[in-house]
């Protein structure tokens, strides 16, 4: 049953004197800074500047799409937006924005530590991916890399004369910074966490960044030595994949998805764990089935690592072996829908309120189901055979991590902004943006997934015209897309000077992280908390409250 | 659900007061930041693990494959240099094992007289492997740089048992060669890292740090320094030794 809490009026509140924003000034203290807060808006910053270059890329592909000739860019033009594309995208923008963000912001908060454990670590893997990113911007603008995302051997190491080095270089560089980034977590939420806080309190968004942790730490490495194989071979003709020298790409293969697929789900169980404090804090009720969602978590890091060869199902892999990841893929499922199931069930006879936020987790619900369930298609060998390397593996992918990531963060920055902030967006804008972004998100890869069916390729610069309406409709939500990203870049930066003051708490939540003002302190917490209530335990917030508002009164 | 607290932090408020300057100011106490720094350096080893992992893959894999290749490879490894550089390891392990024994026991000659030695072993392992690219270099056996079969398609003098590699097979070698340098390299690139650090270390241990009771840095970097001889370990029979004589 959901709880009735009467806060004081935050209406009157004013902002804290002292917080991490104003306890030091200039550029010098937020680029040496080692707050945990800080460090998360410094890849706030760095983050979004690569989705606009990725987001500039997804539009120069969708308007040359517009036409079946391909008439905006060259073939070899084309190829490298789409590599750009995915490489920005993927590497730069959705493995570090929800871990490396909000996690960086929230962990500490969340489980009542002053900062996580290694502070200079953390600054230090912020250097890394900014590095990273360098490498990158070098490679783009010096002429761009069209290997595609998957750097796919012999094409990477022998045909294409482009910035390939330094793009795998750039890649490898940023890998660093998540497994520092994933060593760092892992041994806060350890060894952190406030007395009283059990690994049974915890928030489910820990739970889900502790999963998420997992992969950076086992799965980034092999990337790591794959890319510096793939550049020794490039630069020195060593023969680990060279089928002339006895190598084998389908190796390559391999270990590249034995990283990429653990990836993706690096790319959505952050989200999941948003959705979590969201539906929980807009449902006034604690999410149903709270282990159940804890150990799905962990049940889809550990999955996440069997279903590689799914990615290869036309490579010419066994069948035997094609069988078993076929299944292995499907059980994937399993957890999915358990969060999924466990979400509507904890809305159900909750006193519902249909904030931003809300908004954001009904849309991730929703697409991430659509996502997930064409994933279950694509999962089965004889839909792979006819699907793979089509629009319906592209609006596939992109339903979960654009549907289902972005949507997640989009409802992670609303949730927390008066949090990092201290004050409010405009609510009535917000839920527009919401609005906007799920109607333009349709528009764009629905109609993808009926192109895909009916068989055109993906990566091509140029398709039979008899595909142009579907691909024209997924074009025009291209840009209804647009504007639901720009519209909240515009309002969130007004809100920071103009927005509302928040207050501590805004939404009544009872996690820990609303308990302190916002903007925190440096030190996050004047006093150490003791936590002695449970993970979502609005009762304990409203006598909590109501004890106070005695106290003062 | 449980509802008796699990302190992860120990009490606050009345414990110690005076910080100790090694104390970051968001550790409660000593021990726990020492344990957080321990967890995170296993995490990291993990890491490795996964690194090397890739090319040990590559290397089961690819040996089972060509295996008449790889066995022709291995037979120009320099068993005595192999051997040679293993035991001069696994007596730096030992020395750096009595460096943190040392720092634990406080005593700051000694700490300095292993740490020195430790660096000194490393110094030599690295010599003895660049002696042995360099004959490798010598002998065309660098894929991609300076590469020639013709080892391989004629009866070594050393094993006249051996049938000489058909022409394919002989060029798999490449693929031994390959993963040996790969791995050796990347090793030797650790060992590097590793003896930069010590310099860095012999420098504090020297200024009298470690010996005063906060040690976790030279515990971890043992613990670095360890990893990386046992990944040796398990180089050393997989590049020289195995099916050597079949």
């Amino acid at each position: 049953m959901s709880t009735i809490i009467s806060l004081p009026d935050q209406s009157t509140a004013t902002l804290p004197k002292r917080s991490y924003l104003n306890s030091e000034y200039g550029l010098k203290s937020w680029l040496l800074t080692l707050d945990h807060k800080r460090i998360g808006i410094l890849y706030l910053i760095v983050t979004l500047f690569f989705f606009c270059i990725g987001g500039t890329m997804a539009a120069l592909i969708r308007l040359n799409l517009l036409t079946p000739g391909g008439e905006l860019v060259a073939a070899d033009t084309y190829n490298k937006l789409f590599s750009i594309h995915g490489i920005i995208m993927v590497f730069f923008f959705l493995v570090p924005i929800a871990p490396a963000v909000l996690g960086n912001f929230l962990i500490p908060l969340m489980i009542g530590a002053k900062d996580v454990a290694f502070p200079r670590l953390n600054l230090l893997s912020w250097y890394l991916f900014v590095t990273g990113g360098c490498f990158e911007l070098y490679a783009i603008i010096w002429g761009g890399m069209d290997t595609g995302w998957t750097f796919t051997t012999p094409l990477s190491t022998h045909y294409v004369n482009t910035h390939v080095v330094s793009a795998a270089l750039g890649i490898f560089v940023a890998g660093f910074s998540s497994i520092l980034t994933g060593v760092n977590f892992i041994v806060t939420i350890h060894r952190l966490r406030a007395p009283g806080m059990t690994w049974f309190r915890m928030p489910l968004f820990i739970w889900s960044y502790y999963a998420t942790s997992i992969l950076f730490v086992l799965a980034t490495p092999v990337i790591a030595i794959t890319l510096v194989l793939i550049v020794l071979e490039r630069v020195i003709g060593i023969g680990v994949f060279d089928p002339a020298k006895g190598g084998d790409p389908l190796l390559f293969q391999h270990l590249f998805w034995f990283y990429s697929h653990p990836a993706v789900y690096v790319m959505i169980l952050p989200g999941m764990g948003v959705i979590s404090e969201v539906v929980a804090c807009f449902s006034r009720k604690r999410v149903f089935g709270y282990t159940a969602v804890a150990f799905s978590s962990v049940a889809i890091a550990v999955f996440s690592f069997f279903v590689w060869a799914h990615h290869m199902f036309i490579m010419g892999i066994s069948n035997y072996s094609a069988l078993v990841f076929s299944l292995m893929t499907m059980l994937v499922a399993v957890p999915s829908a358990i969060k999924i199931f466990n979400w509507s069930s904890t809305m159900y006879k909750g006193s519902i309120t249909f904030d931003t936020p809300m908004l954001y987790s009904f849309s991730f619900i929703g697409l991430f189901t659509i996502g997930g369930m064409t994933g279950v298609m694509l999962a089965s060998l004889g839909m792979d055979i006819h699907l793979t390397e089509t629009y319906f593996v592209v609006a596939h992918f992109h339903y979960v991590m654009v549907g289902g990531m972005v949507s997640a963060v989009m409802a992670g920055l609303h949730f927390w902004w008066p949090k990092i902030t201290g004050r409010m967006y405009p609510e009535p804008l917000g839920r527009l943006a919401a609005a906007i972004l799920f109607i333009g998100f349709n528009l764009t890869f629905f109609p993808q997934f009926i192109v895909g069916y009916l068989g055109m390729p993906r990566r091509y610069h140029s398709y039979p015209p008899e595909f142009q309406v579907l691909n024209v409709l997924s074009t025009a939500g291209a840009s209804v897309l647009a504007i639901g990203y720009l519209l909240p870049a515009v309002y969130l930066l007004w809100s920071m000077k103009y927005g509302k003051i928040a207050g501590a708490n805004p939404w009544q939540a009872p996690g820990l992280e609303w308990q302190v003002q916002s903007p925190p302190l440096t030190e996050n917490f004047p006093e150490p908390p003791v936590v002695d209530f449970e993970a979502y335990d609005f009762e304990w917030l409203a006598n909590h409250t109501k004890s106070e508002v005695q106290t003062v009164g | 659900m449980d509802s008796q607290a699990i302190a992860t932090l120990p009490e606050h408020g009345h414990a110690e007061h005076e910080h100790s300057p090694h104390l970051h100011h968001h550790f409660a106490t000593e021990d726990q930041q020492r344990e957080a720094s321990n967890f995170g350096m296993w995490l990291f080893l993990l890491t490795e693990i996964m690194f090397f992992g890739g090319m040990f893959t590559a290397y089961l894999i690819y040996r089972n494959w060509y295996y008449p290749a790889f066995v022709a490879g291995s037979h120009w490894m320099k068993i005595w240099a192999g051997t040679l550089n293993t035991t001069v390891l696994i007596c730096s392990s030992f020395t750096m094992a009595m460096a943190v024994y040392s720092a634990e026991t406080r005593k700051r000659k000694a700490l300095l007289r292993y740490l020195s030695l430790t660096l000194f072993l490393g110094f030599v392992f690295l010599g003895i492997k660049a002696y042995e690219w360099h004959n490798e270099w010598v002998e065309h056996h660098v894929p991609g740089l300076n590469f020639s079969i013709n080892d391989f398609t004629h009866v070594d003098p050393r094993y006249p048992l051996d049938k000489p590699l058909a022409p394919d097979m002989a060029e798999k070698t490449q693929s031994y060669f390959s993963l040996y340098f790969l791995l050796t390299g990347v090793h030797a690139l650790h060992m590097l890292v590793g003896v930069s650090i010590l310099l860095f270390l012999i420098f504090n241990a020297w200024k009298g740090a470690y010996t005063t009771g906060h040690m976790t840095f030279i515990e971890n970097f043992g613990l670095y320094w360890h990893f990386v001889d046992i990944i040796w370990i398990f180089l050393f029979p997989l590049l020289y030794l195995i099916s050597r004589h079949q």
